[in-house]
């Protein structure tokens, strides 16, 4: 067993993804008989394509309601400034008013759930949402938080330090040699 | 970077990443509640050695906005009437804690002197005759904005228009107007510009007529009284004459030139015309900006590794 070298193996495909994505939108459905409430909003950057699609599924189970799409930015609302580099992803643009609204969150990954803090705490700044549900591609596992999500795509338990790359192609885990996922 | 003391402390992407940041800005600002807990715990304090009310108040907004403290220092109701020293003046206000200092001074340089006497973050609010880095980012934002460039002023052409050799506003507006690849008009009287414009990549004119209807922006700057017997200029009727924005010159502007200015305005001196009649002016425009782009100067400063934040720019 090689000491320099990383381990990296695809655990979903691009099929299972779209199979992923089209089933979160069905419980979507399901779960929001009102879906008229509804606002699918997608976290900057990683969650905002994920979102996209998943509106776009939305709307071909229920081509009479149009859902709005929006995105949150929450780089202005991290507690772990000083822990990572800062980037700006695009700009926050959310369409409507959330107050009364069910907001659907929607990232890549889930991991120790500092993220999913920041973009509540951001939410709260554009009206008083009465529902907020969370959807992930994938959840890793780590909370440090008490947060959990309302869908999710797959399920993977991961090292602390593996990275878990998520992209419409697929989702791979990237493990450090020696260790085993 | 560590602190902001002269636009040449800003590469031409920091530039861009900067504007680029006040974008984001901008959009908390136009929320019905303006404000993100980004700078939480940290203190800025506005140290001002000479009168400004719009500049202090801007970066007092700006870091309100990002929940930041804000300490108020002005020089005229403090002990430097007392005869406190600029070092023993900022050495005190940092053993309070302070995360940045604005500052505003007479003397060039002085932002420059203060960085040796603390730890925090310098942020130069105009010095002298020297520098005014963040008016000429609000300007450089409001510009491209209005033309909707992200990072480019490429094929525009801007005049300024006034006393060049005594404004840190028109030096710094010169420096990053042309690194963003706008060509520059110089419009004064030979008085009113440096004795050597080598290596400032300008041109001048000697009067507004003669630029008026060729330019995209029209850049008018503050005139003071008291510098017009420097001037050599025989009245101020003399200088209106040649030089003013009258409602004449201002109807030769192109239909999608700008008008500028970065106050406070002297009705009837440089400024005959009522702006607020002027199409293209986009001089309140420019207070609004100059709040996101001070929110961005500071977030740049003093949001996390801001050495690592400029260097990977804001898009990605």
């Amino acid at each position: 067993m090689s000491s320099t070298s990383t381990a990296s193996s695809e655990i979903l495909g691009v099929t299972d993804v779209d199979k992923a994505l089209k089933r979160i939108a069905h419980e979507i459905v399901e779960r929001n008989s009102d879906l008229s409430d509804v606002v699918i909003v997608g976290m900057q950057t990683g969650g905002t394509w994920i979102a996209s699609r998943l509106h776009n599924n939305i709307a071909q189970i229920s081509p009479a309601i149009s859902v709005p799409l929006g995105a949150v930015d929450i780089s202005m609302y991290r507690d772990d400034f000083s822990l990572r580099p800062l980037v700006l992803s695009a700009p926050t643009d959310i369409p409507v008013d959330l107050t009364g609204r069910t907001v659907v969150l929607v990232d890549d990954v889930l991991f120790t759930g500092r993220t999913v803090r920041a973009a509540l705490e951001a939410l709260n700044d554009h009206g008083r949402p009465r529902a907020v549900q969370l959807a992930v591609m994938v959840d890793r596992g780590h909370r440090e938080l008490p947060i959990r999500p309302d869908y999710v795509g797959k399920n993977i338990p991961t090292h602390f330090s593996d990275e878990v790359s998520v992209g419409p192609d697929g989702v791979t885990v990237v493990t450090a040699s020696g260790e085993s996922s | 970077m560590k602190h902001l003391l002269s636009t040449r402390d800003l590469t031409t992407d920091d530039i861009v990443s900067i504007l680029a940041m006040a974008d984001h800005m901008a959009e908390i600002n136009s929320r019905a509640v303006p404000k993100v807990p980004a700078l939480r715990g940290r203190t800025v304090a506005s140290v001002f050695f000479e009168d400004s009310t719009r500049t202090r108040l801007s970066f007092e907004t700006a870091a309100t906005r990002l929940s930041a403290e804000v300490m108020t220092f002005t020089a005229s109701s403090s002990s430097v009437n007392k005869g406190e020293s600029l070092r023993d003046t900022i050495e005190t206000l940092s053993a309070m804690g302070v995360d940045a200092f604005v500052v505003r001074h007479k003397s060039s340089g002085a932002p420059h002197q203060i960085t040796k006497w603390t730890d925090a973050a310098v942020i130069n609010a105009g010095d002298g005759w020297h520098q005014h880095p963040t008016q000429a980012l609000l300007d450089a934002y409001t510009i491209t904005r209005n033309f909707n460039e992200l990072n480019s002023m490429q094929g525009r052409t801007v005049a300024i228009v006034g006393d060049i050799k005594h404004s840190r506003v028109a030096r710094s507006d010169i420096d990053v107007f042309t690194r963003l690849g706008a060509k520059v008009v110089l419009v004064a009287p030979a008085a009113f510009l440096p004795t050597s414009l080598d290596g400032w990549g300008v041109t001048t004119a000697d009067s507004l007529d003669d630029v008026i209807g060729l330019v995209d922006v029209v850049y008018m700057l503050r005139i003071q009284r008291e510098r017009m017997d420097a001037a050599q200029m025989p009245s101020l009727r003399e200088y209106s004459t040649l030089f003013a924005l009258t409602p004449e010159r201002a109807a030769r502007m192109q239909s999608h030139a700008l008008l500028l200015h970065p106050g406070p305005i002297n009705r009837g001196v440089e400024m005959i015309v009522d702006p607020s009649l002027v199409p293209g002016s986009r001089i309140l425009q420019q207070v609004t900006n100059g709040i996101s782009v001070r929110m961005a100067v500071l977030f740049s400063l003093l949001g996390g590794d801001a050495t690592t934040t400029l260097q990977n720019g804001a898009e990605t």
